[in-house]
């Protein structure tokens, strides 16, 4: 068995900054991480609100922070499978790809979200062939084409603008007879000539033969359905916590979200939680940054009163 | 410039060569983006894991990459990255858009045969 003081579940920016800050404290530290190191930070290609940097991309500040908890001791372990999980076990204890065990005393789960899909009939099969997730990655594959963005918040609205430089004609479909983005993003939409709306509804099916051809979109209120020709069809209806793996064990909320207190601490003790698997109102990579902080000072507090808590044990026994 | 640490295919003739050289070839095209990155990531380990399968990168906007973006496997893709798996120089299978370890490596044990150290144990 592999023991550190401290395993951090994921490695985006609150799990690398909680890396940066235990490792720093000369904390024993391991990230474990299951998909490619960075978050959701990997997937902006722009940051200009992270202070002190005018601008940056993701996958540049990603990797500076993985550089500066791999500089100060931090282990990462990434693209791996977590298979088995004990947190209320003393330590705590992981099971990676079926054959490795990881023990810990203290557990900082990191694990962050990823983006919502719609989950309808077609939307696998035609990921790639019509079907994105990503603007700035496939925006120029659809010049002069038809496209459909689907939601109402402030991604939807920003990347329908920005693919109206290659598109044809964007039409936004969202769920509500309203948006849930800013109003400086829906004015720009609605002022926008290439963009139309269809609200109140949704897609129910993706059809197409070798890539995607056409959708059938039911409107909500009425339940009435209608199929539409389209070339692509680019989804931003927010993110899903990726707290699956701790269902029954950790205090979720209807959204499966992790429930934390003030100290970033879970109903375990010993498991804390940062970033945006937690239930929290705002999810930017500024606000991951200081759950990362919280998380980790709070973990080292906890882990300076287990080894007094041993000591006195010790104390104890002889 | 891509920055990974894969193999750069910089031409068509260093694509051509590449295919002449290796049996199995794994080509990632594409840009630094986020699709693209966690790709690279995924290749970039498993270079290690899989000693005889050659993984290599071609970024996606020289003019050379028509090589990519015009085999026939890759004509309905409009997701980056395109990636291509040749095995003595043909096309065995190509996918479109981001991909996790898990979808890589079974598509590799599929076409290339299973890991290193997995046909050790065996």
């Amino acid at each position: 068995m592999n023991h550190y003081d401290a395993i951090i579940i994921g490695a985006g920016a609150a799990g690398l900054t909680t890396g940066i800050y235990l490792s720093r404290a000369k904390v024993k530290t391991l990230i474990l991480n299951e998909g490619a190191v960075g978050g959701q930070m990997v997937l902006t290609h722009e940051i200009a609100n992270y202070p002190g940097i005018e601008s940056i991309s993701g996958y540049e500040l990603a990797r500076n922070m993985k550089q500066q908890a791999l500089k100060f001791g931090c282990s990462i372990k990434s693209n791996i499978k977590i298979t088995s999980i004990d947190l209320n076990s003393t330590p705590k204890s992981f099971v990676v790809n079926d054959k490795n065990i990881y023990s810990a005393d203290v557990v900082i789960i990191a694990t962050g979200g990823r983006p919502r899909a719609l989950g309808v009939p077609g939307e696998d099969e035609f990921k790639g062939k019509g079907i994105s997730y990503c603007a700035t990655c496939d925006g120029d594959f659809f010049q002069d084409k038809e496209i459909i963005v689907v939601g109402g918040g402030n991604s939807a609205l920003e990347e329908a603008v920005s693919l109206t430089k290659y598109a044809s004609k964007v039409t936004i479909v969202h769920q509500f007879d309203h948006f849930q983005a800013f109003e400086h993003y829906v004015t720009e939409a609605k002022n926008n000539p290439k963009i139309n709306f269809i609200m109140e509804s949704k897609i129910i099916e993706f059809i197409g033969d070798e890539k995607l051809s056409s959708v059938k979109i039911q409107n909500q209120r009425t339940g009435d359905v209608s199929e539409k020709n389209v070339d692509g069809v680019f989804i931003f209806i927010g993110y899903v916590p990726n707290t699956e793996m701790f269902e029954g064990i950790l205090e979720l909320n209807q959204y499966k979200e992790i429930i934390v207190d003030k100290n970033l601490a879970t109903n375990i003790p010993g498991v804390f939680a940062a970033g945006d698997s937690i239930a929290k109102r705002y999810r930017q990579v500024t606000t991951a940054v200081g759950d990362g902080t919280i998380a980790a000072l709070s973990a080292a507090e906890y882990l300076n009163k287990f080894e007094k808590a041993e000591l006195v044990a010790d104390e104890a026994d002889s | 410039m891509l920055r990974t640490n894969l193999t750069h295919i910089l031409s068509e003739n260093e694509h051509t060569k590449l295919l002449q050289e290796n049996e199995n070839v794994m080509v990632c095209c594409g840009r630094m983006g986020p699709m693209c990155i966690p790709v690279y990531e995924v290749m970039e380990e498993l270079e290690t894991e899989y000693p005889h399968v050659k993984f290599a990168d071609m970024e996606f906007d020289i003019p050379d990459a028509r090589v990519i973006r015009n085999l026939p496997e890759c004509r309905n893709f409009a997701g980056l990255p395109f990636v291509v798996y040749y095995k003595n120089g043909k096309v065995v299978k190509a996918t479109s858009s981001i991909q996790n370890r898990e979808q890589i490596t079974s598509i590799l044990d599929q076409y290339f045969g299973k890991k290193v150290n997995e046909t050790a144990e065996k």
